[in-house]
């Protein structure tokens, strides 16, 4: 972990610089970082995502949970634009991506890790990451600003062959501030991830897959961390080093949307917990609210007989 | 019209009862299996044989030809191709392709190479339905086929084998957990789809009248076209595929002329694909799985190479092999270069990428067209025209492709195989009697045409190859594509445009093909379309797999090794390529993830 368990603004090397490559704002009045309307999703008639709405405020830690097969995932991967909604807004900082495709949600500002985990298996940990830094390189990727023009889009993919190629001066710069991030980010799990820096991914143990990828996420500087069962099939040591690790990262005002299993860890490191049941949202608050909630207990352990008035026979 | 219609629907027959085979195959194995092409020509032979030499009726030919076919197969699957399916589908694809070579050689070796005359067994043209004529014998192919097909989906719908065929093809672990016995399942499946591969050649014959060992391919590869464009794996699908592809194929002949064949086949198919890419009847998975686990393609660390080969390697390569080589190792050498030129180029694609593009032969053939037309027609000079090829051909290439990036896994290397045949299948209607007199190149006055000139011409453009591809994989650029290859999904969630990067790659991949077809187009002098057959394809994605898929200087290593490996067994001749495909299945057994590349 960098000095103090904090990661000011600014701390990114020379020459990569995010602000030039994003877009403007459509609007300023939005307070939340994400704010979600009404989202829907149906898989072959079964309503997974049905009418979800919430925010997420900027540096705030939002959980989802909710049993199995309740729609976390899946409102995940709509955030994400991994899956296209049926339905519904999704607008992060001001900005509509409802609409966006996936690269251009990551270059908006969100960075994700997936259910079970997705390495790039063939490349080696400080190539994992380097792959998570591109959506805010600039010198090594002229004229990026037409990479989503149709035809156009050839002008920037062949700049990045000459550069590739040629390279120049800028790139060269930009080089070196690569590798400086891959190291800040590898920082992060030091410990895990340091030793095995140049190791191709598929060697790597479960655990350290997740770091992995929990490292490439954080590489492009997202503005919404989004985890998926980040410590799913962790043992106890390592799900408490994860649990350490987010609280560094909260501490740091990193903005998260995590779905967790293990609810001791969702109620140590949550702003506030969404809980999902049968594609709904059947409530949220603070852990502590959440916790006592009635209608909570019921989704996870299932009605109470013959209490409540409501006798089964 | 109705005449068409019925020819259409004979030919689909055909193709259905391939398509069958091939997508019952994939379905439990997962594998494209190329050596069904060769078990219609097979077929074919096997039965004129009986028939025509033996003197046998055809009723007993039929079975026996079904029974001969049959057994081969559950040799090839038990000694071949399920021992390499466990460890890399990719490997077992090459040996299935390695066993075609063998099987087509063996039976050109045994029953002559030049096509038969099928005796008429059965009458073709004795029956008519108001004005519209058929056989006895078109009745009794459409008879048997339809009979087969009742069979077959009864068998697999309430038979316990049948059931057991599906569930292997659906989950082949859990499969295994639930007792069923895979290995039986997938050698059942084989023989079955052996066996419908020779009734499918016994009907070609019957339909064309004549017999011919190499007449597989063609027909093969339509079929297999067929059960891609019906969703690989589903059987129904592959009834369906064959005959839409028979019947709009015989129309298009009908009203575009012979020669519009092939392009209308995968014309076809592009559409469908783009349309569904997962073909007719085929799902696509929302999301592709998570691959944490399984295997994954060009797993395995490469060997290290010593920094002093690099220097050694060239110094062999620049003075001792042009020292004491005669022109005839020179001239093979020019080859090896050639095809380590366009391998390498090609590993970005096949590679990093993780696009198995299966018709290279099209932007080669584009390459060599288009340096021997301006160099013939507007004097350029080949200096000019070589790099002008190779830009041709990755931009005609990276047009035709680009609406196919979209559709994924084995699909689109069938659309870039289709993509590689149409190119070629257009540049035989444009230009049908090749090219002659392509100018050799010059320096000043000096004219370069020994095997020594083209020699060191191919070496230079060689190392030039190797340094740019050398420096792709070295920049940010080349992370980048890799990371395509690696997990699409999780790219995309890093920003990464994913299409356009597989465009780039196929681009920067086209470019080198243009640029070995310029070579070898001034080296020819000659070319012709049947230079850029779908052999050729498939020897370069042999190269590129026997080097490692992920290593540019492994391409090297790969074409010495299949190319100039083909030219060492010239001395055996006629059995060189069986030689060849016994060496090539040896190769890839034991190193399934490349000569260079440890296993693991």
């Amino acid at each position: 972990m960098s000095p103090g368990g904090v990661r000011p603004e600014g701390v990114r090397p020379e020459g990569v610089r995010t602000e030039g490559v994003r877009r403007e704002r459509v609007s300023t009045e939005a307070e939340e970082l994400l704010q979600v309307v009404g989202l829907e999703r149906h898989f072959d008639g079964l309503k997974a995502v049905d009418g979800v709405s919430f925010t997420v405020a900027p540096h705030e830690v939002v959980s989802i949970i909710g049993p199995n097969g309740s729609g976390k995932t899946t409102t995940l991967n709509l955030v994400t634009g991994t899956i296209r909604a049926n339905a519904g807004t999704i607008i992060l900082d001001g900005r509509d991506i409802g609409h966006a495709d996936t690269a251009r949600i990551a270059e908006d500002g969100i960075g994700r890790t997936f259910q079970n985990g997705r390495v790039f298996a063939t490349l080696s940990v400080a190539d994992n990451i380097e792959v998570g830094i591109h959506s805010t390189l600039t010198a090594s990727r002229p004229f990026r600003r037409l990479s989503h023009v149709f035809l156009l889009r050839w002008i920037p993919l062949l700049a990045e062959l000459f550069i590739a190629i040629v390279g120049t001066p800028a790139s060269r710069r930009e080089r070196t501030a690569i590798d400086a991030t891959i190291d800040e980010e590898i920082q992060w799990f030091q410990a895990r991830l340091g030793p095995r820096r140049d190791d191709q991914a598929y060697t790597l143990s479960y655990a350290n897959r997740r770091r992995t990828e929990i490292a490439r996420a954080l590489a492009l500087k997202p503005k919404l961390l989004v985890l998926d069962e980040p410590t799913a099939g962790m043992n106890q040591s390592e799900t408490a080093e994860v649990l350490e690790q987010l609280l560094e990262l909260k501490e740091s005002g990193q903005a998260m949307l995590l779905v967790e299993h293990k609810l001791d860890l969702v109620m140590t490191v949550s702003d506030r917990i969404i809980v999902m049941d049968g594609g709904r949202i059947i409530a949220q608050g603070r852990p502590e609210e959440v916790r006592s909630d009635p209608a909570v207990i019921e989704a996870y352990l299932g009605r109470r007989r013959g209490l409540g008035g409501e006798v089964l026979a | 019209m109705l005449d068409t219609l019925i020819a259409g629907v004979l030919r689909g027959n055909v193709y259905a009862l391939g398509a069958v085979g091939i997508s019952l195959v994939f379905g439990v194995m997962n594998v494209v299996n190329f050596a069904q092409f060769s078990f219609f020509g097979l077929g074919a032979m096997l039965t004129w044989f009986f028939v025509a030499r033996l003197g046998l009726s055809f009723w007993l030919a039929l079975p026996l030809v079904l029974v001969v076919c049959a057994a081969l197969g559950l040799i090839i699957n038990a000694a071949v191709v399920r021992p390499l399916a466990k460890f890399l589908p990719l490997a077992a694809m090459l040996s299935t392709y390695a066993v075609s070579l063998i099987l087509d050689n063996t039976s050109q070796a045994a029953f002559g190479a030049n096509s038969r005359v099928f005796p008429q067994v059965l009458q073709t043209s004795n029956l008519h339905v108001g004005n519209m004529r058929f056989g006895t014998a078109d009745v009794v192919m459409l008879g048997i086929t339809a009979g087969v097909m009742i069979v077959m989906s009864l068998f697999l719908k309430y038979g316990k084998v049948g059931r057991a065929i599906r569930a292997t093809a659906q989950d082949q672990e859990a499969a295994l957990q639930m007792g069923i016995p895979v290995a039986l399942v997938q050698n059942l499946s084989f023989v079955i789809a052996s066996a419908l591969g020779g009734l499918a050649g016994i009907f070609i014959a019957l339909y064309v009248g004549v017999a011919d060992p190499t007449s597989g391919l063609e027909t093969g590869m339509t079929a297999f076209v067929a059960a891609t464009l019906g969703g690989l794996g589903s059987l129904v699908g592959a009834v369906i595929g064959g005959f839409v592809l028979g019947i709009l194929e015989s129309f298009g002949i009908y009203f575009f002329g012979g020669s519009a064949d092939q392009i209308i086949v995968f014309v076809i198919l592009i559409a469908v694909l783009i349309i569904r890419p997962g073909g007719l009847l085929g799902k696509v998975p929302l999301i592709s799985s998570e691959p944490l686990t399984g295997t994954f393609l060009g797993k395995g660390r490469p060997f290290r190479i010593p920094r002093w080969v690099w220097p050694a390697a060239l110094a062999v390569a620049a003075v001792i092999v042009p020292l004491i080589g005669n022109d005839y190792v020179l001239s093979t050498g020019t080859q090896v270069l050639v095809y380590a030129i366009i391998a390498s180029g090609f590993t970005i694609t096949a590679g990093q990428a993780g696009v198995m593009a299966l018709g290279q032969a099209g932007p080669i053939a584009i390459g060599a067209y288009t340096s021997a037309l301006i160099t013939l027609y507007l004097h350029v000079s080949f200096w000019v025209a070589l790099p002008l090829a190779g830009l041709a051909a990755a931009l005609i290439a990276s047009i035709l492709a680009s609406p196919i990036w979209g559709v994924k896994g084995h699909y689109i290397s069938i659309a870039t195989l289709g993509i590689g045949i149409v190119i070629v299948a257009v540049i035989q209607l444009i230009v049908p009697l090749g090219v002659q007199g392509i100018p050799w190149p010059k320096i000043g006055d000096t004219v370069l045409f020994t095997a020594q000139d083209f020699y060191f011409i191919d070496l230079g453009v060689l190392v030039l190859t190797l340094l740019v591809m050398w420096r792709i994989r070295r920049s940010h650029l080349g992370r980048v594509i890799s990371s395509v290859g690696a997990d699409e999904v999780a790219a995309l969630a890093s920003g990464v445009r994913v299409r356009d990067y597989k465009a780039l790659a196929f681009a920067i991949s086209a470019f080198f093909a243009g640029i070995g077809g310029s070579l070898l187009a001034h080296q020819y002098t000659y070319i012709d379309t049947s230079i850029f057959s779908m052999l050729m394809s498939l020897v370069v994605v042999t190269i590129v797999i026997l080097g490692g898929v992920n290593l540019p200087y492994g391409a090297v290593v790969g074409s010495l090794i299949l190319i100039g490996g083909l030219e060492a067994l010239r001395f055996t001749d006629e059995l060189r390529i069986v030689v060849y495909g016994l060496v090539l299945i040896l190769v890839v057994r034991f190193r399934p993830g490349g000569i260079l590349v440890r296993n693991s």
